[in-house]
């Protein structure tokens, strides 16, 4: 039946149905719609060329993050790897469209996918391991690949890095901020699209169960190996995607900034957005970037104002100190993060005028 | 042979040191089951804060040393306190999550204070403390260090094996719950180890600093190669982590040496994957077993 209620008061859900649908009533769904609506007409518009690339760089992680929230939120692996993928879905790129002309368009899931590989790879480990110690063959993995990069000179042109040809998509030059703009938000959407649809399969199910039991979960038929696998695969999958966006809107690409920071930056994106929740990927990714932007803005406006005398404010250091006070102060008081933020607004807006 | 004898010298004081650096993240690890990603910055910490003490402040050198241990004893007291207490109980990455952003709250607080640069400390290491015995050359700072680290080894050992912190302490890591209802105060023993461990931690800092200058960024990162050293030798295991360290060390000097030097930061970690592949527990760890 067809509901067009603003918010139903109470949980009266009577079917399986209805606890697995997407939209709760029709009322989100035009929400929803009239949001994205909303992102692709205006946000050009209203936006500078600066807080447009801003925007950009939120979709670009937020790909990476939502990847990383199914490993760490729904499969339970934590992964310190993460920028290391990031970095293979930009060389991958790279080394695509550079040495073999291959287009955009198929350049995108290609490195995708090649990073999907790279990160089953490193995935292997997880048959045999699960909690801190998957996480430290995790951090082995961002090393490993991070010293491929720097050092297999002949495929990544070494610390020359590789610059990669203005993208081509139907035709039209993707050049500048706007027309990147529509390239990132529409493989945005679409990602955040299968990952919902994704939890919702039985697949989604069999990483949940994994992630509350993996004993209990074999138990019940489900081969913890290949899921934890494949959840390895289709967090890549996101990453590199990710990273070939980044590589094409960076158009030069080097291995500095796919670090151990990198990763410890998705990782702090997923926790502070909140754990095993895809909008939660969202909240994280933006409040990191404009976090990062934000403490650029401040750091530059002391320095422009003279600073204050005799001090040398450098922009790493406070940057490093905030970020980690962040992640402190998250995981201290609001460990379940931004999307339990934004459950209490709406829940308290829904029970109105009654708290509970 | 000379320069397989240098190498074997150096591998073993560099891994000596490693063993070291490691004691403090399994002492941690053993009694509270926090791995801490911020023990190089801890260890960063204790070279610091001697440096400023030995140079700045013009203390001399043993009320320097003296001090900079309570100094960092007292830091790993204050960090479990306010940070890790709240956070029992809580699942494994949130804890590890946290000990990550008090790393980068340390390393930036570290970096706005002092910088990127490498300092030194002023000699003070006696000219006769090297050994030359023909071919086998030993630099005072690599002798300092293998003595300085091995009176901490017996002390922690003794201190372990007989004072009733130590067999508090050794009981909580043993079975939790049991030493609770034997009546052993486990959050007074949770903050000793963590005090205990940035101690160790602060006095790896020095050596290491003495060794190789004093630089955030490389000290900060001997605490990720603690993580093959602790692997190989079993993450529970303070006899492992010094025989894992010296495998370690020995490791990255030979590869250094005889295959490429770039391909000694990264060889500790190949043997990370490989160790974890065949023998996940170490060397010496304890194998959990787990039931559903």
């Amino acid at each position: 039946m067809r509901t067009l209620r603003f918010r139903p008061c109470g949980n009266f859900k009577t079917r399986y149905r209805e606890e697995l649908a997407v939209f709760e009533t029709d009322f989100g769904r035009l929400w929803a719609a009239a949001g994205l609506a909303a992102l692709f007409v205006l946000t050009p518009w209203v936006t500078t060329p600066y807080l447009l690339y801003v925007v950009n760089l939120i979709g670009i992680s937020a790909i990476a993050a939502l990847g990383l929230n199914i490993l760490v939120g729904y499969t339970g692996l934590i992964s310190l790897g993460h920028g290391a993928f990031f970095g293979v879905g930009a060389y991958a790129a790279g080394i695509l469209s550079v040495t073999y002309g291959v287009p955009f368009l198929v350049v995108v899931p290609l490195a995708g996918l090649a990073t999907a590989v790279v990160g089953m790879v490193f995935g292997i480990p997880s048959g045999r391991l699960k909690g801190l110690y998957l996480t430290i063959a995790t951090l082995a993995g961002q090393f490993i690949i991070e010293y491929v990069l720097v050092h297999w000179e002949s495929v990544t042109g070494g610390t020359m890095g590789m610059t990669l040809p203005a993208p081509v998509l139907f035709g039209i030059p993707l050049a500048g901020d706007t027309m990147f703009f529509y390239a990132i938000y529409s493989t945005a959407v679409l990602m955040v699209f299968a990952a919902v649809n994704l939890m919702r399969t039985r697949f989604g199910r069999a990483f949940v169960a994994i992630r509350d039991n993996d004993r209990a979960a074999e138990g019940m038929g489900i081969p913890i190996f290949p899921y934890k696998l494949l959840s390895f695969a289709v967090s890549s999958f996101y990453a590199g995607v990710a990273g070939a966006l980044w590589a094409y809107y960076m158009i030069s690409i080097t291995a500095e900034p796919f670090n151990l920071g990198l990763s410890v930056e998705y990782i702090a994106m997923v926790i502070i957005g909140g754990l095993g929740s895809i909008s939660g990927a969202i909240f994280g990714t933006v409040f990191i970037t404009l976090l990062n932007e934000g403490l650029r803005w401040v750091t530059d406006t002391i320095m422009n104002m003279g600073g204050v005398a005799g001090v040398e404010l450098t922009l790493a250091p406070l940057r490093e100190f905030v970020f980690g006070l962040a992640i402190v102060l998250f995981i201290l008081f609001e460990p379940r993060g931004l999307a339990e933020v934004w459950r209490i607004i709406k829940s308290s807006f829904k029970l109105w005028p009654f708290s509970y | 042979m000379d320069f397989f004898v240098q190498l074997l010298i150096n591998g073993v004081s560099i891994g000596f040191l490693y063993g070291l650096s490691a004691m403090g993240f399994v002492m941690i690890f053993k009694s509270s089951s926090v791995l801490n990603f911020a023990h190089g910055e801890i260890l960063a910490f204790g070279a610091f804060l001697f440096l400023a003490l030995a140079t700045w402040a013009q203390l001399p050198i043993a009320l320097a040393f003296v001090v900079t241990l309570a100094g960092a004893f007292v830091l790993g007291f204050v960090i479990e306190r306010i940070f890790l207490r709240p956070l029992i109980g809580e699942p494994l990455i949130q804890v590890i999550m946290l000990t990550v952003g008090l790393a980068a709250m340390f390393k930036g607080g570290m970096l706005l204070l002092w910088g990127g640069n490498l300092y030194t400390y002023p000699e003070f290491l006696p000219e006769g403390l090297g050994i030359h015995w023909g071919i086998v050359q030993v630099p005072p700072v690599y002798v300092a260090a293998v003595l300085i680290g091995s009176l901490f080894l017996l002390m922690f050992g003794l201190f372990f094996k007989f004072s009733s912190q130590g067999i508090y302490m050794r009981s909580v890591a043993d079975n939790q719950p049991a030493a609770l209802s034997l009546g052993v105060h486990v959050r007074r023993v949770f903050a000793l180890s963590w005090a205990i461990a940035a101690m160790v931690a602060g006095i790896s800092g020095i050596v290491l600093g003495i060794i190789n200058g004093i630089n955030v960024h490389e000290l900060s990162s001997i605490g990720l190669k603690v993580f093959p050293v602790v692997i190989l030798g079993g993450l529970d295991s303070i006899g492992g982590a010094i025989i894992g360290g010296l495998i370690i060390g020995l490791l990255e000097t030979f590869t250094g040496g005889y295959l490429s030097p770039s391909l000694r930061d990264i060889v500790p970690y190949i043997a990370l994957v490989f160790i974890l592949l065949v023998k996940p527990y170490g060397l010496f760890g304890l194998v959990e077993i787990e039931r559903v």
